[in-house]
């Protein structure tokens, strides 16, 4: 009788999903409250494209080349959870780069890479190019090769409007969030800022909201991550002054130096003609901080 | 290039951080699964209902999305300044509170009523039926499945590392993300390190279990 | 039916007590909710803006695609899971002490270790680009092991004329297993078996700590991207859409289990007396002996599982 119950349960679920489908709205939240208007962005596929030096690039040409990024950042790597289509700054840089490597829309793979795992996903080959807030440093360099930067970041600080806080300088005994195993965070660490708590949180969305409900002080990352959710919520500002200096480069295999030079010129060509400030300034542009100087590729 | 020397101060954190979670996640759960059973055998009606709903809820949640629950329900509520460490215990102590429910409950359950009767027939009043007989004959019963739970608890205490917990499961992403270790090698030591609190505890229980038994 | 334990049928006092108890808790219970859906709607979690996602069929179509997923993780490692779990059960009940000795250690590793760590290992070491396989892997390892301590208690718990019978008419082995002893064994432990699938459809959900695209995953990708009304993000939306998917499903595998159970207890119910009673040797029905039975070889823990 019980089983009867839960199967004639199970069978109204099943419909009523069937049927909410059937009338759901077409389209999503995202789409319908974009800017029809806005230019498409696209870029001229190189179709010369010959980096035969590149064993990574050898192995996917003519096929698809997989890049790695972020999902959840709005305006630098987002996907859209509904329609799965990617945007944001981040995105852009990487279609360009693929365009001249040889590679269209349709041959870009896109994969969501955490942040702890990006180092071991590009040297495994489980991507072949990384863009997403990838800062270059030092430490990074001895397990994967930089192409770029491509973009100039600094960390910040999220708080509310009325907060005290107008720098790094005032963190003593606050409260401050950011995402587990980031940079950001070990910085935040340092003992010369004197947090009294450093919570790691999944995402920088839980952060907000851990700041939205007064549960921390502050929240702190990359500017360029913490404008996009200034934009979002009334309450919150950006404390602007940057304390670190956070170049992004494009994370690829090291010893890949064919690649890294392919990228490079990418970066180079793209700034040149126009394309990046284009990308800029329908992406993180939004925010409504006009785009700065393009940063100059570093040949380490 | 040893991981537990380099890092032994954090390998020693994680540890006790585990143990500390694991310890005070148990007292919830065994306060809540025994408040939890006693309703689940009162003559209250109301309360049976609130009980058997709670256990059915609890047990065919997942533990992640229970701590998505607590940790981003109780600030919704308005219950703010949590420190994550005792949302994770809040999480771990009502998921396993209802499993603890089941076996304190089957525990009494497997008492029989002629005993009961017996007691009340000779006078005892109901907490000296309770006290005297019933308890002790189902503490009997309940203690091994309740000692599989715990050391299940303790396992799934490594789930706290996803929710800003610097437990033992958290020290396996942090040294993961630091070059030049083996992985295997971390792991092994972590493995090492939860043997060392589960085999305890399987001793600590086969220790009780026999001193509690009696010639049936 | 009536009588408890614990107390003797109610009495008129009693049961006028029993009343106030009742409407009491029920008013507790109620205020409860009362309480939680007003602090709900004051910090403003059922703003239409935060439910607008899931009229989208777009949306509609990314969770069924994550419920797939789900399941078709759940499949895959169930399936592996038994496989590995009579693999493992024959193992620890073979005739050559090496083989008993080596199986009884893998099981006894993997059941002691936490699931997650061992999703940490698998993913980070092999399958960092194929989270799927860390985590039906995974899946298999650990919950195989624990099928097969169901397995062997169940087998044990076969009565030893059984086997004695069957190898005096001259049936080997192998025989012995599949023809008299397997098929008792399974039947009596189903419900133990499907309360363990449930608990491995429960960890699919661990799938979403190392980002594959499992249900909960999708959830949380939908809470974060939604843009937030008066600084409230769809967090709260999630957890209540997808906590309710979750629990339907364990709840139509669980009451699978409670079928089984009754079911088995009701041929139970049809056996003469003097069987019931446990007093005869001959016949005693699997489903009662296998319940007695475990505790007392060290097999599996008996009642829930939580892990």
């Amino acid at each position: 009788m019980k089983l009867r119950k839960t199967a004639a349960a199970a069978v109204v679920v099943l419909a009523l999903t069937a049927t909410a489908t059937a009338c759901g709205k077409e389209g999503s939240p995202d789409e319908d409250k974009k800017d029809k208007n806005a230019p498409k962005l696209s870029y001229k596929v190189n179709s010369a494209a010959d980096v035969k030096d590149s064993p990574v690039w050898s192995k996917v040409k003519g096929k698809t080349i997989t890049i790695g990024t972020k999902a959840d950042q709005p305006n630098l790597g987002y996907e859209d959870p509904s329609t799965k289509e990617r945007s944001g700054f981040d995105v852009e840089v990487a279609r360009m780069i693929a365009a001249e490597l040889g590679f269209d829309e349709k041959h870009i793979e896109w994969r969501t890479v955490p942040s702890e795992a990006r180092e071991t996903q590009i040297s495994s080959g489980g991507v072949q190019l990384y863009l997403g807030t990838y800062t270059i440093n030092d430490e990074r360099k001895k397990q994967v090769d930089f192409g770029g930067p491509y973009y100039l970041a600094g960390q910040d600080l999220l708080v509310k409007k009325d907060s005290d806080i107008a720098g790094p300088e005032d963190l003593k005994g606050k409260k401050v969030c950011s995402v587990t195993g980031s940079t950001p965070l070990k910085r935040i660490k340092e003992k010369k800022y004197g947090v009294s708590k450093a919570k790691a949180q999944q995402g920088y969305q839980l952060c907000v909201q851990d700041l939205n409900n007064g549960q921390v002080d502050a929240v702190t990352t990359d500017d360029s991550i913490l404008k996009g959710y200034a934009g979002q919520n009334d309450g919150l500002k950006v404390v602007g002054k940057p304390f670190s200096q956070e170049p992004y480069g494009v994370g690829l295999k090291k010893g890949d130096d064919a690649l890294r030079e392919a990228v490079n010129k990418a970066i180079e060509v793209h700034q040149k003609n126009g394309n990046w400030k284009k990308a800029y300034d329908a992406t993180l542009g939004k925010s409504g901080v006009a785009a700065p100087t393009p940063p100059k590729v570093d040949r380490y | 290039m040893n991981v537990l020397t380099d890092n032994f101060a954090a390998f020693r954190d994680g540890f006790l951080k585990t143990v500390e979670l694991t310890a005070l996640s148990t007292l919830l759960a065994l306060v809540l699964g025994i408040l939890i059973a006693a309703f689940r055998v009162s003559p209250v009606p109301a309360l049976r209902v609130f009980g058997t709903v709670w256990v059915t809820l609890l047990r065919n949640t997942p533990l992640v999305l229970l701590f998505l629950i607590v940790t981003l329900g109780l600030p919704a509520l308005g219950l703010k300044g949590w420190d994550s460490f005792w949302l994770a215990v809040m999480a771990l102590g009502c998921y396993t509170s209802a499993f603890i429910c089941e076996a304190v409950r089957s525990g009494i359950n497997t008492v029989s009523v002629g005993q009961a009767e017996a007691a009340r027939s000779i006078g005892m009043t109901f907490s000296q039926t309770l006290g005297h007989i019933v308890l002790p004959q189902a503490a009997r019963t309940a203690i091994p499945p309740v000692g599989s739970l715990i050391i299940a608890l303790t396992k799934n205490s490594a789930i706290a590392s996803g929710f800003d917990v610097m437990e033992l499961g958290a020290l396996q992403k942090e040294l993961n993300a630091d070059a030049g270790y083996n992985i295997l090698v971390i792991f092994l030591w972590i493995a090492i390190c939860y043997l060392i609190i589960t085999l305890t505890l399987s001793g600590l229980f086969r220790l009780l279990e026999n001193r509690m038994a009696v010639a049936r | 039916m009536s009588a408890s334990v614990l107390y003797d049928v109610p009495g008129p006092k009693a049961r006028r007590r029993n009343r106030v108890y009742g409407v009491i808790s029920i008013a507790a219970v109620l205020g409860l909710i009362a309480f939680i859906i007003y602090r709900l709607d004051h910090t403003g979690q059922f703003q239409a803006g935060l439910w607008d996602d899931y009229q989208y069929a777009n949306t509609q179509d990314r969770i069924i695609e994550g419920l797939l997923t789900t399941l078709k993780t759940f499949a895959l490692a169930a399936v592996f899971s038994l496989a590995l779990g009579a693999a493992l059960a024959a193992g620890r009940l073979s005739d050559h002490r090496w083989v008993r000795w080596s199986t009884t250690v893998v099981v006894e590793f993997f059941r002691a270790m936490p699931l997650l760590i061992m999703i940490f290992l698998l993913y980070y070491a092999y399958f960092e680009t194929q989270p799927m396989w860390a985590l039906v892997i995974g899946l298999t390892l650990y919950n195989g092991s624990v099928q097969s301590e169901i397995f062997r208690a169940g087998i044990n718990a076969v009565p030893r004329g059984q086997s004695e019978a069957a190898y005096a008419i001259g049936l080997r082995k192998t025989q012995v297993m599949t023809n008299v002893l397997v098929p008792q064994a399974v039947r009596s432990m189903l419900p133990s078996i499907i309360s363990q699938l449930v608990v491995t459809l429960k960890d699919t959900s661990l799938g979403f700590i190392i980002l594959y695209e499992e249900l909960l995953y999708v959830g949380k990708a939908f809470a974060e991207r939604t843009p937030p009304e008066n600084g409230v993000y769809a967090f709260i939306p999630m957890v209540i859409v997808f906590g309710s998917i979750y629990i339907l499903l364990c709840l139509a595998l669980s009451s699978l289990a409670t079928w089984i159970e009754r079911s088995t207890q009701r041929s139970r119910k049809g056996a003469p007396a003097a069987l019931a009673a446990g007093s005869a040797t001959v016949m005693v029905n699997p489903s009662q002996s296998a319940k007695a039975r475990p505790d007392d070889d060290g097999g599996p823990q008996k009642g829930p599982k939580t892990d």
